[in-house]
This record gives C-alpha cells, sequence and structure tokens, in this order.
C-alpha cells in the first residue's frame, strides 16, 4: 500500500532530478567543440582528469593521424584508377579505401564539412552537391563505368587530403575516445548492419569491420584506466569484442569480405545482437571520466 | 541546481533519508500533488514482487501486457543464474515504481534506467519470469548442464490440427510477462530487462498486449476480445484458493523441487480472421461460441453467469448449445481447467493479405500442461466450431518457478547448485 515517501524528500529529490536533466551532458557537440579548441583545456570542472587519461588522448591522437595517413595514400590510389578508368581495379579498391575513414569516422567526421564532402549517401544532402564516395560507388557498380567521375575522384582526393593536414592538429580528450568507441558501433547498429551505408557495393562488412577495430582502439588505450576502477567490465568489454570478431570471422573471403548480400536476414541479426552485446558494456566507460 | 552533475549518491544526501531517493515513482508524484495518501492517485498501488508465488498469475488481471521471450547466447549456467539475480533486483526495484537501477544521474554514462517510466506510477506492475524447454535440451544437447532437474510436466507441447506455427514467434529459452495498468510501465519493465540481459540473452520474440480479454478476480466484470465477445465468464478467480491449488499452483513433492509453488505458462498467439468474422451473421457468432454476444449468457439464457446446461434442447429437440460450440468442447473435462490469462493483440495490418493482423494473445497457467492444456486443446482443435474464424499462429510454453524470497532470486533452487 503506498510508498512511505516523506513528502520533503521526495520534493527535493524530484526538483534535483529536473535540475539534473536539464544540464548538458557530454555529448557529439561538445566533442567538436573541444576539438576545435587548440588549447586542449578541459571544459567541464567535473571531469576527471589525469595524466594516463591525458596520455590515452595523445595515443589515440596517433592512431587517428596514422590512420588519415593511410586513408589519404588508399584514397589517391583509388582515385587514380578511377580517374585512369580502370572500372575493375577502381572497384578493387573502393572498399580498402573507406576502411581508415570507418575506423576513425567518430572523430574525422567532427571537422568541418568533410563528413557530407566525403561520405553521404544518395539523398543525404541536395543531388548537384553529392560527391564523395558513395557518388562514385553508385556509377562504378550500378553503371558499370568510371565516365563522368573524374571531378568527383579529384574532390574526394582533395578533401581527403585536406583533412589529413587538419587531423594532424586536433587536440583530443579523454571523453573524445569514451564517446568514440560506443559511436562507432552505434554506426553499425544504425546504419550498417542494414546494408544501407554500402547499397551499391554491398562491401558493408569492411567498414562493419573497422568500425569494431576503431572502437578497440580507443578502448585499449582506456582499458588501464577502466581496469582499474571496473576491472569486471574491462572483461566484459573483451568478451564483447571478441564476439563480434568471431562472429565477422566466418564472412571472410581472401583479403576481404563476402558481399553483404550473402548474409540471411538471420545472419544479420546474429551479428547485431553480438554487437549490442559489446556495445552495452562499452557505454559504461565513462566511469574513467567520473571524478573519485 | 547549482554546478556540476548530481550525483545518485549526492541525491541521496540531499534528500537527507537513505532509500527515500529511489522512490520517485508513485510516491514523489503523488507527494508533489499533495496527496497524502499515495495508494488514493489512480495507478499507484502496487503488487508484492516476492512472496511464495510470482506475481502475474493469481494478480488481477491488468489492462496491458507486454510479453518477450529470450533466447540464451551462453552456454555458462552461472551467467544464467547472475542473469536471474539481476532481474531479480531490477524487478523489485520496478515493482515498487522505482528505477530499474540507481545509476542514473552521472553526466558521463547512460543513465541505468532507461527513464521512460520515471514520472509514471507502477500502475500495478508484476513481472513473471519464466524457463522454456529448451534450457534443458537443444538440438540434443544439455549445454547448461541443467537436464537433470527438468520437469516432466515441461514436454514440448505436441502438434495440434490446425496449427499453423510460426517457429520465429514460438517457444524461447526464457520469457518475461510484464503486466501493468500503464502500457508505458509493461514496455519500460521489458526494455530495461532486455537491456539487462545483453551478452547473456537476445530476444527472440515479443508480443505487446491491450486490454485484458479474462478476469482473474471476482471484483472484475468479463472484458470482451475483439470478436466482440465476453471472454473468461467461467475463467479460475484467484480468491477460489482451493481451485488455485488445484488446477495452477505446483504442490510441495510434483516434480523437481524447484518447481513447488511455480506453475506452467501457455501461450498461443491466436489469429482471429477478423474480416471473416465481421462477416458472420449474429446467430452464427452466437452459435459458434455457445452464448449469446452481448450478455454473454449461455443460449438460451439471459444471465451471463447462469450455469451452462449442456443438456439443455430447444422446441425441437435440438442441443441449445450446439454440439460444436466452443463452450461445450472447453467444458467436457471438469479436470482440465486452467487459469487464463490473455490479451488482445494487434500487429497492424498483414501485408500479404490486406487484412488485420489481430487477435487473442492467449495465456493460461496450470499446474500440469499434459494434462490440462492439452486434452483441452487438442479437443478444440479438432472440433471447435470457431476455428473457421481463428488461426493459432504462435505456441510457447514455460515453467514459472514459485516467487523469490526477500533477498533471494527467481529461479534460485534451479540454480543452487551451481
Amino acid at each position: 500500500m503506498g510508498h512511505p515517501v516523506p513528502t520533503i524528500a521526495a520534493l527535493l529529490c524530484l526538483l534535483i532530478l529536473l535540475a539534473g536533466c536539464g544540464r548538458p551532458v557530454v555529448t557529439n557537440e561538445r566533442a567538436a567543440e573541444s576539438t576545435d579548441e587548440t588549447t586542449g583545456e578541459t571544459t567541464s570542472p567535473n571531469v576527471e582528469s589525469s595524466p594516463e587519461l591525458e596520455k590515452a588522448a595523445d595515443a589515440y591522437e596517433v592512431y587517428v593521424a596514422d590512420q588519415m595517413v593511410l586513408m589519404d595514400k588508399h584514397t589517391k590510389q583509388f582515385t587514380d584508377a578511377v580517374i585512369a578508368g580502370d572500372l575493375e581495379r577502381a572497384k578493387e579498391l573502393y572498399a580498402p579505401a573507406r576502411e581508415p575513414w570507418e575506423r576513425i569516422e567518430s572523430i574525422a567526421a567532427q571537422l568541418g564539412d568533410y563528413d557530407p564532402e566525403i561520405d553521404a549517401r544518395e539523398g543525404d544532402v541536395p543531388d548537384d552537391e553529392w560527391g564523395g564516395f558513395h557518388r562514385i560507388e553508385k556509377s562504378l557498380w550500378v553503371g558499370g563505368t568510371t565516365n563522368g567521375q573524374e571531378k568527383y575522384a579529384r574532390k574526394l582526393a582533395e578533401d581527403v587530403d585536406s583533412l589529413r593536414g587538419e587531423i594532424g592538429g586536433l587536440e583530443l580528450e579523454p571523453a573524445d575516445l569514451v564517446i568514440g568507441s560506443v559511436e562507432l558501433l552505434n554506426e553499425v547498429s544504425a546504419g550498417k548492419i542494414t546494408g544501407e551505408e554500402e547499397r551499391y557495393s554491398h562491401t558493408d562488412l569492411y567498414d562493419i569491420q573497422a568500425n569494431v577495430e576503431g572502437s578497440e582502439a580507443a578502448f585499449e588505450e582506456l582499458e588501464p584506466e577502466i581496469a582499474e576502477k571496473d576491472p569486471m567490465l574491462v572483461e566484459d568489454v573483451e568478451k564483447g569484442f571478441e564476439g563480434v570478431y568471431k562472429e565477422l570471422e566466418q564472412y571472410r573471403q581472401g583479403d576481404g569480405w563476402v558481399s553483404y548480400e550473402e548474409l540471411a536476414e538471420s545472419d544479420r541479426r546474429a551479428l547485431s545482437q553480438k554487437v549490442d552485446a559489446l556495445a552495452e558494456p562499452l557505454s559504461q566507460a565513462g566511469q574513467v571520466l567520473e571524478k573519485g | 541546481m547549482g554546478d556540476g552533475k548530481i550525483s545518485r549518491r549526492e541525491l541521496l544526501r540531499l534528500a537527507g533519508a537513505g532509500g527515500a531517493g529511489l522512490t520517485l515513482g508513485a510516491g514523489g508524484y503523488a507527494a508533489i500533488r499533495g496527496t497524502a495518501d499515495a495508494a488514493a492517485v489512480p495507478g499507484s498501488s502496487t503488487v508484492p514482487f516476492f512472496g511464495r508465488n510470482q506475481g502475474g498469475i493469481a494478480t488481477t488481471q491488468q489492462e496491458h501486457m507486454h510479453f518477450a521471450a529470450l533466447d540464451l547466447i551462453t552456454d555458462d549456467a552461472a551467467e544464467v543464474r547472475d542473469l536471474f539475480r539481476a532481474w531479480t533486483e531490477a524487478g523489485a526495484r520496478m515493482a515498487q515504481g522505482d528505477p530499474a537501477g540507481d545509476e542514473n544521474y552521472s553526466q558521463f554514462l547512460p543513465p541505468e534506467d532507461t527513464g521512460e517510466a520515471f514520472d509514471l506510477h507502477p500502475a500495478n506492475l508484476t513481472l513473471t519470469f519464466g524457463i522454456g524447454p529448451s534450457i534443458f535440451e537443444k538440438d540434443g544437447e544439455d549445454s547448461l548442464g541443467l537436464a537433470g532437474t527438468k520437469p516432466e510436466a515441461l514436454a514440448p507441447l505436441p502438434p495440434l490440427t490446425g496449427d499453423v506455427l510460426d517457429e520465429a514467434r514460438s517457444d524461447g529459452d526464457l520469457c518475461v510477462q510484464a503486466c501493468a495498468d500503464d502500457p508505458q510501465v509493461a514496455f519500460h519493465a521489458v526494455r530495461n530487462l532486455v537491456r539487462i540481459a545483453r551478452g547473456i540473452a537476445v530476444v527472440r520474440w515479443s508480443q505487446l498486449g491491450f486490454g485484458r480479454t479474462a478476469s482473474t478476480s471476482k471484483t472484475q466484470s468479463t472484458p470482451r476480445n475483439l470478436m466482440g465477445l465476453k471472454d473468461g465468464t467461467n475463467n479460475i478467480k484467484s480468491e477460489d484458493t482451493d481451485l488455485m491449488g488445484r488446477f495452477v499452483w505446483v504442490p510441495d513433492g510434483e516434480g523437481p523441487s524447484w518447481m513447488a509453488g511455480g506453475t506452467y505458462l501457455v501461450a498461443r498467439r491466436i489469429r482471429m480472421l477478423i474480416e471473416v468474422w465481421d462477416r458472420v451473421s449474429l446467430s452464427e457468432q452466437e452459435t459458434s461460441i455457445g452464448r449469446h454476444k452481448y450478455s454473454g449468457a449461455p443460449i438460451g439464457k439471459e444471465n451471463e453467469f447462469a450455469p451452462v446446461d449442456l443438456s439443455a434442447k430447444d422446441e425441437n429437440g435440438e442441443p441449445l448449445i450446439a454440439e460444436d460450440a466452443h463452450v461445450r468442447l472447453a467444458r467436457q473435462n471438469e479436470d482440465e481447467r486452467i487459469l487464463r490469462r490473455g490479451y488482445s493483440f494487434t500487429d497492424g495490418f498483414d501485408a500479404e493479405r490486406g487484412q488485420l493482423d489481430a487477435g487473442l494473445f492467449f495465456i493460461s497457467f496450470q499446474r500440469d500442461p499434459l494434462r490440462q492444456f492439452v486434452p483441452l486443446q487438442q479437443r478444440l482443435a479438432a472440433n471447435d466450431r470457431l476455428n473457421e474464424y481463428i488461426r493459432h499462429t504462435a505456441s510457447a510454453l514455460f515453467a514459472i518457478p514459485p516467487g523469490p524470497r526477500e533477498g533471494g532470486y527467481v529461479g534460485e533452487d534451479l540454480f543452487r547448485g551451481i
């Protein structure tokens, strides 16, 4: 019967709760702002900051920069093939060129307009503004031609090159690692599992594997700090990564992956649930940022 | 409020009363509204979570249901045990109108509770946890090492005439039935329990039910199902403790000891061929069920609760209640009584036929499905005149362990040795 709650206590709780709800949380926007800063100052006084966490962020900056170098190189090879009119080679180089992007997408996409320029899907932007990887993808796989793609190829190579330049000056904060690692998995859950990302080439498995790798790279940098606060969580997350990789492993083909069309609905669901099983504990990694 | 995040610890400190901060459900809301007695606020009442039996069985039937069946993705019985522990803890909290977990105020973490029930009443939420036959043996393997404890009564239901079962919507290793008088409260409970299970179990199928199609208490009137018929007039009522003991609860010494005080749940997704039914004359509708549509009274009687006289004849000597009427077939054997606790459902339109996909999500509780539900349904499936208007499209069977004791957890006696 009822609740023996002191009225004042309940009232206080509700007020506090409402106030709590209204406060800004650590979001992408905040992370984006922070990356614009060059000082690397922590924006919230409540965020735990330690030399170890700063070191983790620095190490991840190196990872992001390395991936950008790789992306620049592979994208250039891809766009060269498109410009040379070599359809088969262009199709071969398409997915590998995207892998580094997919590993660091959560960070790279925060810079300027690079995300829509490089990675917009058909319908994401007005057609006359649509360029980047997916515009060329459609021509290669649906049109079966490189004709008319030179301008998109040149622009893509330029954008990636200039992104590489900008990313070198990026100052990451520990929060970016926490958010980024989960966000990459959310990318998989929201857009990749359905096959909508690579709707013409069906190379989604390249993206998915790369997203998971990028997520793991961020987690690994944070791992010592997480282990200190919650060793069980590290175990759960590691088990989660293992589960996803094992699920993916069966779809390997040569140096790459089978077409995503070969996955039955039940296969996609199984993969999706493995990602959920990983992302749930990983979403608890934010506790390393909490003081005390 | 000041600066910085509000942690749960601070919240408790500020509230000045350990534990009070948790109770943002009914109590908090009622207090804000200036209502001294929380129980006086509609929907604020709660159903005890701990006790001899689980809730959601003898509980006066709530208006809404969210049912989920899950499949295990682990072979480790200890993980399943830990899941039941976590479910029990979260379930007990939610049944009180409290959040599923208490870490909801860190700015750096996703809140432990998903939040959509925060300012809702507990709405008599009950959670009923079950265990499917497949946890004892799957594909010929006893991967959890529990086969020795499997109750005989949990034998898979035999195929029944007319079944067109969708495997993907049938069976399951575990189940959760959430019932509440507020659909969002029921949804919230299942959502949070499924979240807690992530990494151990995944949803196999789920069903939302709106509108109870039975009454389980003498205080309730008989509701109508989507055929417009009163359903469950002759149901066992929880006040009849003799009948509950005889037909619903597993007594001590029957089957494995971990089931004493438990029961068995049969779920059947019964799609009604709505468009067909709607073209059937009132007379044929009434003949099919064996009752008058509006009063619910047996054919030839005026009162819903008038005794059903199966031998009554009309002036031509024909039985008043047809030989193949649902009510006649359902009542032929007094030993096969069951506690019905189903809900109406709709899953929108069936794109293939362009017809309503709706019907009755039948749930029954019984002490032994093989001696109660199975013979009853075999007779109905073979002869029931209503079969022309319905299809059984999914089926599931679960053992429902006894209720958890305070400090214990659901299924404790099953997992004790692990």
